[in-house]
């Protein structure tokens, strides 16, 4: 894992004002965890599956937060829910940023099958994203996404590929 | 004699005064709706087990108070919420289980809250927890310290009320109005 592409993840949320992170650990994610979790800017809660914290930044959204969600894309499949019938209902904005696995250079066959669905569960439930091949377009992508999410009040992803890192 | 819910609902939101109040999906909204409406109140419509997550992520992100009205059933959808709540340990949240011991709004179908005590759960994580019977003065939960979980005894059933006639929209635009605008003088 090189240092840059997590410093770009991090970068990417410190541009787009987020400060508020819910997070279920992933290896790939591990740099960008210990970021988020020594800034004193970004309210850092770790919470114990991916839809829970949704719920969470659901509700610091509501008081003003802007929001964020660190996470493998399994866990976009223990959350199709809540997306569907509080993010999408309600218009609630959030950045996903996920590390999506199963994707080329996997090297646990467990992780292929949901690396392959992942996109069109993300296209079925109408979230736009991106899947930034460099830093500089990480950074980038975090920061549009985030501005087009706050502008139509839904969720946006970010899939970071097992070659990203 | 043990209260209907809709009852207890009445007696807790009747001593409220600035808390906000995140209230689970199904009937406890319409119920709570029919009751007394303020903007004050955050009505689930869907997305079941996530009252308290949401209770979770808006108490540590502004100082009001925050009351979750939550049931045994949601309660057990999203335990681990329950975990992430008492480790946080926000002191100005207060969930209340409105314990039926089944779910209610899809027919009264039994939940394992009727042989698991999910106010001894509560305790073993962190919790103050006050059981209530059915003299329910929730002004002695207000009066403690939180994190707290209030866990209040209900029957099974219903009350005979119509559904929420604002949309989605209209809730959370409303609340978040109500929120922030006492947040961000």
């Amino acid at each position: 894992m090189k240092v840059d592409s997590s410093e770009a993840v991090y970068a990417g949320m410190k541009d787009a004002g987020i400060d508020f992170a819910v997070s279920v650990p992933c290896v790939n994610l591990r740099t960008v965890l210990e970021m988020v979790d020594a800034d004193p800017a970004i309210m850092h809660v770790p919470v114990t599956r991916e839809e829970e914290g949704f719920g969470v930044a659901a509700g610091a959204h509501m008081a003003g937060k802007t929001t964020a969600i660190l996470m493998q894309n399994s866990g976009l499949g223990n959350s199709v829910n809540v997306l569907a019938s509080l993010y999408s209902l309600y218009h609630i904005p959030i950045t996903m940023i996920v590390s999506h696995r199963g994707t080329e250079g996997e090297f646990m066959e467990a992780q292929v099958p949901m690396g392959r669905a992942t996109g069109d569960i993300l296209r079925i439930l109408e979230i736009p994203f991106r899947t930034p091949r460099s830093p500089a377009e990480a950074r980038e992508s975090i920061g549009e996404l985030t501005d087009i999410s706050l502008r139509t009040s839904k969720a946006v992803a970010v899939l970071l590929d097992v070659s990203y890192w | 004699m043990m209260l209907e819910r809709i009852e207890a609902i009445e007696r807790i939101t009747g001593v409220l005064e600035d808390e906000l109040v995140i209230c689970n999906l199904g009937f406890p909204s319409r119920e709570l709706y029919s009751i007394r409406d303020s903007p004050r109140h955050f009505y689930m419509l869907g997305s079941m087990g996530m009252a308290s997550s949401i209770g979770l992520g808006l108490a540590l992100s502004q100082e009001r108070r925050v009351v979750v009205l939550d049931g045994d059933g949601s309660i057990l959808m999203n335990l681990g919420g329950l975990v992430t709540a008492a480790a946080q340990s926000p002191g100005n949240l207060i969930i209340v289980l409105l314990d039926n011991r089944c779910y209610a709004t899809t027919g009264s179908q039994c939940t394992y809250a009727d042989v698991i005590d999910l106010g001894a759960v509560a305790e073993s994580m962190g919790f103050n927890v006050i059981r209530f019977a059915d003299d329910l003065n929730f002004e002695q939960a207000l009066a403690m310290d939180g994190p707290v979980f209030a866990h209040v005894p209900v029957k099974p059933g219903n009350a005979d009320v119509p559904v929420i006639d604002l949309d989605a929209e209209e809730i959370i635009e409303r609340f978040i109005k109500e929120v922030r605008g006492a947040t961000e003088d």
